[in-house]
């Protein structure tokens, strides 16, 4: 049997609030983390992913507060990314209570990071963040600094070269899809899930359930959800009920 | 000094934070400690896992604990260990082949293997043993790429399945060993650590 899809509610968090834009710019006032977390849960998130958006070392420690609320309340995984630069980044977001660390900018800069971060916290500890913007067909380039910047780096080299440093998991956003409520890039996912064999969560574009769906068939082991859940068009338990009636198998809300 | 009732021993620096959150939302005010005098003293002892096998055992006898957490488990004093910290019960594990584990159950913990995603980060169902006190059917979460294959009596195993059938949970008396993450695994998951507490003692 193949295991259960996961709904992962994310949240984009600066000073304290959930903000959401289209490829990170314009951002809008979507809420407070902690209330919205314990209500994803309620409704039957799997896990919560939170982004600290802010770039300051002001935001930074606004951001540990708000894991610290977010945890209080929450009894299912707390994946927090956003600046995570060296172990004393992740282990301080530990200590405030998420159970996994996103990396994404610092790493590209410096691969080896990935095996410092899951050598010292574990493999399930350590979650790659991706952000792929197209180039040829078949070919995507991984985007640092919130999508600013070129790197010249393949995104299914690079996913297969951060598995090997030791993530345990690898969060792809499209680029080209991120905000825009166009649908996943599945043959992003696609080509990347066939390539490595740790587990991949789609995101960036979802409008619907049957987006989650053709996620979970392209290889996605988890689905990552924001605006079209902090906009109330629709709950987990609803996107659920429709991954389950096209034969989906997911956790029960 | 007063006694400590419960305390957490960290075994590395991984989600202690979400460990003590879940045992606060139960009215459970769990201690962070290594020291083998307040160990010793303690009602409950958790012992949450992080890392590899050979990191949970190295700290774990670098700080002097561990014999006595194998003592303290046979002589059925109230404990709970989560995903690596199960793990170290057992002899060994292929993750790191020259680390010894407790050696409380004799098998050696193995890598998944086949057709599926590891580490395993993934919600699953857990089946109950027949005479499981703590467990209840439904889904928890786990973040594994080891497993324990099996337990022998008078453990009582509560089973999943992921490729292969694996150990979700062991228990025997007042102890608990999860391979799952109960202080993440939503009001199932909760309801199995009130069990535990419920059963074994004072709550404060």
């Amino acid at each position: 049997m193949r295991p259960a899809i996961r709904v992962v509610p994310c949240m984009d968090i600066k000073d304290g609030r959930i903000v959401k834009g289209v490829k990170f710019q314009n951002l809008r006032d979507m809420g407070d983390p902690a209330n919205r977390a314990a209500v994803y849960q309620k409704q039957g998130g799997d896990e919560i992913v939170l982004l600290d958006v802010s770039a300051t070392p002001e935001g930074r420690a606004h951001a540990a507060k708000t894991v610290r609320d977010v945890r209080a309340a929450l009894s299912i995984p707390l994946t927090v990314g956003g600046g995570v630069r060296s172990i004393d980044d992740a282990a301080l977001l530990l200590e405030a209570g998420a159970d996994k660390i996103g990396i994404n900018t610092a790493a590209v800069a410096r691969p080896f990071l990935v095996k410092e971060i899951s050598r010292t916290f574990g493999a399930q500890c350590t979650v790659l963040a991706i952000d792929a913007a197209r180039r040829d067909t078949g070919h995507w380039e991984v985007m640092t600094h919130a999508g600013t910047k070129n790197t010249q780096l393949d995104v299914v080299e690079w996913a297969q070269q951060v598995a090997a440093l030791g993530a345990g998991e690898i969060l792809l956003t499209s680029w080209d899809n991120d905000g825009t409520k166009s649908g996943y890039d599945v043959q992003l996912v696609d080509a990347v899930a066939t390539k490595v064999m740790i587990p991949v969560i789609a995101s960036g574009g979802a409008r619907n359930g049957r987006d989650l769906v053709s996620a979970a068939k392209a290889g996605a082991a988890a689905v990552l959800v924001a605006s079209m859940l902090h906009e109330g068009r629709t709950t987990v338990e609803h996107l659920k009920r429709s991954m389950s009636s096209s034969g989906i198998r997911v956790r029960p809300c | 000094m007063s006694p400590l009732q419960n305390v957490v021993v960290p075994t590395g620096t991984a989600n202690l934070a979400s460990v003590v959150a879940a045992f606060e939302r139960l009215g459970v005010d769990l201690v962070p400690t290594t020291s083998p005098e307040v160990i010793l003293r303690s009602t409950r002892v958790v012992v949450p896992g992080v890392g590899t096998f050979a990191s949970a055992v190295d700290r774990l006898r670098s700080d002097g604990l561990m014999g006595l957490l194998r003592s303290r488990i046979e002589a059925d004093r109230p404990t709970l260990a989560i995903c690596v910290g199960m793990q170290i019960l057992a002899l060994s594990s292929e993750e790191s082949p020259q680390a010894r584990g407790m050696g409380i159950i004799k098998t050696e913990v193995k890598r998944f293997s086949g057709d599926v995603i590891v580490p395993q980060m993934s919600w699953n169902e857990v089946r109950p043993g027949s005479h499981s006190r703590f467990i209840e059917p439904g889904w928890a979460y786990f973040a594994n790429s080891y497993y324990l294959p099996g337990v022998p009596s008078p453990w009582v195993p509560s089973l999943a399945d992921y490729g292969t059938p694996l150990i979700a949970a062991f228990e025997h008396g007042n102890v608990l060993a999860c391979q799952f993450h109960p202080e993440i695994s939503g009001t199932w998951g909760a309801e199995v650590l009130d069990r535990w507490v419920a059963q074994t003692g004072d709550r404060s």
